[in-house]
């Protein structure tokens, strides 16, 4: 008798996977595909070009005299505030809309995800506000680059 | 007298009149297709508030006060207001019912609100238990935003088929007595869910609880599709909509002909919003602009419209839950 109502559980079971399979089979025809090459061309366009600018700047420093070292810190701090400066303004996720990972990778795309909920959650205060929420997008890019950067030194400081 | 026909129907004795209708929407929605259906369109989200939270409470303040306006009665006159929105807590509703000082039932049904609210309010009605009440449901699309998914200002790229949250906010006053459309009969949804988990999907999530409900409702009335002028879902948008023609095409039924989704009303091409509208306001500003006209002018006589919820909340996506949906129906009658 337990037999026969664990079986029918099994077998209703079954038939609750076929029917959700069946129906994620029509979901996936019916949903439009992204427009892969369109948003590639994008993501590289606009990537390229904040790098090129991130170049520019560093050779521009370069040329006044710093060091490559100095020269390329500058630029990071110089694309992190036009990264801050065109979300404020709202022109960041106007951006992001169309150029995807090409304008998220790029340290101005890290500034962007941190200006954003800060400006955001403004309304709840400074400390519960834009304090505790400031870090929600780029917490876990810190929290792993971290634990990344530890396990690294960890295997360089072995082989030595 | 039993009310109760088939499983999940109702067909109500003395069938409540829906007197009044009003919307409120962002401008976004103004500028959309049914731009000349709208009551009052404002010039940006926030409106001269604090918040856009506080927005949100602004619109269905206003939307149940007009309404109330329209149909030359007083807020004193309504017996209780039924509303709900998409925050947490309701707070929106709750901040808007606050200033309005009339006994409240506050309901959550995700974007299925309106309708839920509609059919609950004619229950009290024909039931005896109330004279005039307010239904309301709203939406506003950064403060949905922030809570369910992103910051705004944050450069995120979404797949084709996501949604826009429609900023807007739509009442209506139901009455046993009075002139316009009757809600004569209603179908209560079951949750169905499919195993969707893709909160970019919502439209997928939620077809098979819109088939489900209009396929009860259908057998529970006796009623053939074509019985209605038009059959309306919430917010299922471009690709839930063709899933719930082909899944009742399925079960032998053609809808194509008089089906329509709310959230394929609303925006034009151009303005981006992907797979179409969603949100509390996609069928409640519908509704109670576009639909309710038509049902007053006798451009619509008989129409069926089906409120769409995704009930999942943030933490159950993240903890890798499917999302569990539900479809209310409301059939309103001239």
């Amino acid at each position: 008798m337990a037999n026969e109502i664990i079986s029918k559980q099994t077998k209703e079971q079954l038939a609750q996977q076929i029917k959700q399979q069946q129906f994620q089979d029509k979901v996936d025809k019916a949903t439009p595909k992204p427009p892969l090459l369109k948003n590639i061309c994008w993501a590289f366009v606009v990537g390229g070009l904040i790098c090129t600018l991130g170049q520019f700047i560093t050779d521009y420093f370069a040329m006044l005299g710093f060091s490559k070292k100095e020269a390329s810190s500058y630029a990071t701090i110089v694309l992190v505030f036009l990264g801050a400066f065109f979300t404020g303004l709202g022109v960041y996720d106007q951006l992001g809309k169309r150029a995807g990972a090409g304008s998220v990778v790029p340290i101005t795309g890290f500034a962007n995800s941190i200006v954003a909920p800060a400006m955001e959650f403004k309304r709840e205060g400074y400390v519960f506000g834009i304090g505790a929420k400031m870090f929600v997008i780029a917490g876990p890019v810190l929290v792993y680059g971290m634990v990344t950067a530890f396990i690294i030194g960890l295997i360089y400081w072995i082989k030595q | 007298m039993n009310k109760k026909r088939g499983s999940q129907s109702i067909i109500f004795a003395s069938p409540p009149s829906i007197t009044s209708a009003a919307n409120i929407v962002g401008p976004m929605e103004g500028a959309g297709l049914l731009q000349e259906h709208f009551d009052y369109i404002m010039p940006d989200n926030l409106n001269n508030l604090g918040s856009w939270e506080q927005c949100e409470s602004y619109m269905m303040e206003w939307a149940i006060k007009t309404a109330v306006n329209k149909e030359n009665s007083t807020m004193d006159m309504i017996d209780c207001v039924l509303a709900g929105d998409l925050l947490n807590q309701l707070m929106s509703t709750h901040f808007a019912v606050k200033k309005l000082n009339r006994p409240f039932l506050g309901l959550y049904g995700a974007c299925s609100t309106m309708v839920e609210s509609l059919l609950l309010g004619a229950i009290l009605l024909d039931g005896g238990f109330a004279n005039k009440v307010a239904v309301a449901a709203s939406s506003h699309h950064d403060a949905a935003e922030r809570q369910y998914r992103f910051p705004s200002e944050l450069g995120v790229q979404r797949p084709p088929s996501a949604q826009w949250t429609v900023t807007g906010s739509g009442a209506a006053v139901l009455s046993t007595v009075g002139e316009g459309p009757r809600i004569t009969a209603a179908t209560i949804g079951k949750i169905v869910d499919y195993g969707i988990k893709d909160t970019n999907a919502m439209g997928s999530a939620m077809a098979p609880a819109a088939s489900d409900t209009l396929l009860t409702h259908l057998q529970d009335t006796g009623r053939a599709p074509a019985y209605y002028d038009m059959i309306f879902t919430g917010d299922l948008g471009s690709v839930g909509k063709q899933l719930v023609i082909q899944l009742m095409q399925e079960e032998g039924l053609d809808i194509s002909s008089n089906y329509q989704d709310c959230g394929c009303m609303i925006y034009r091409e151009e303005q981006d919003p992907h797979a179409g509208a969603s949100g509390c306001a996609s069928s409640a500003v519908v509704f109670c602009g576009y639909i309710y006209r038509g049902l007053k002018t006798n451009k619509l006589k008989k129409i069926l419209l089906l409120g769409t919820g995704s009930l999942h909340s943030t933490t159950s996506y993240q903890q890798k839950e499917s999302i569990p949906c539900i479809a209310h129906a409301v059939a309103v009658e001239v």
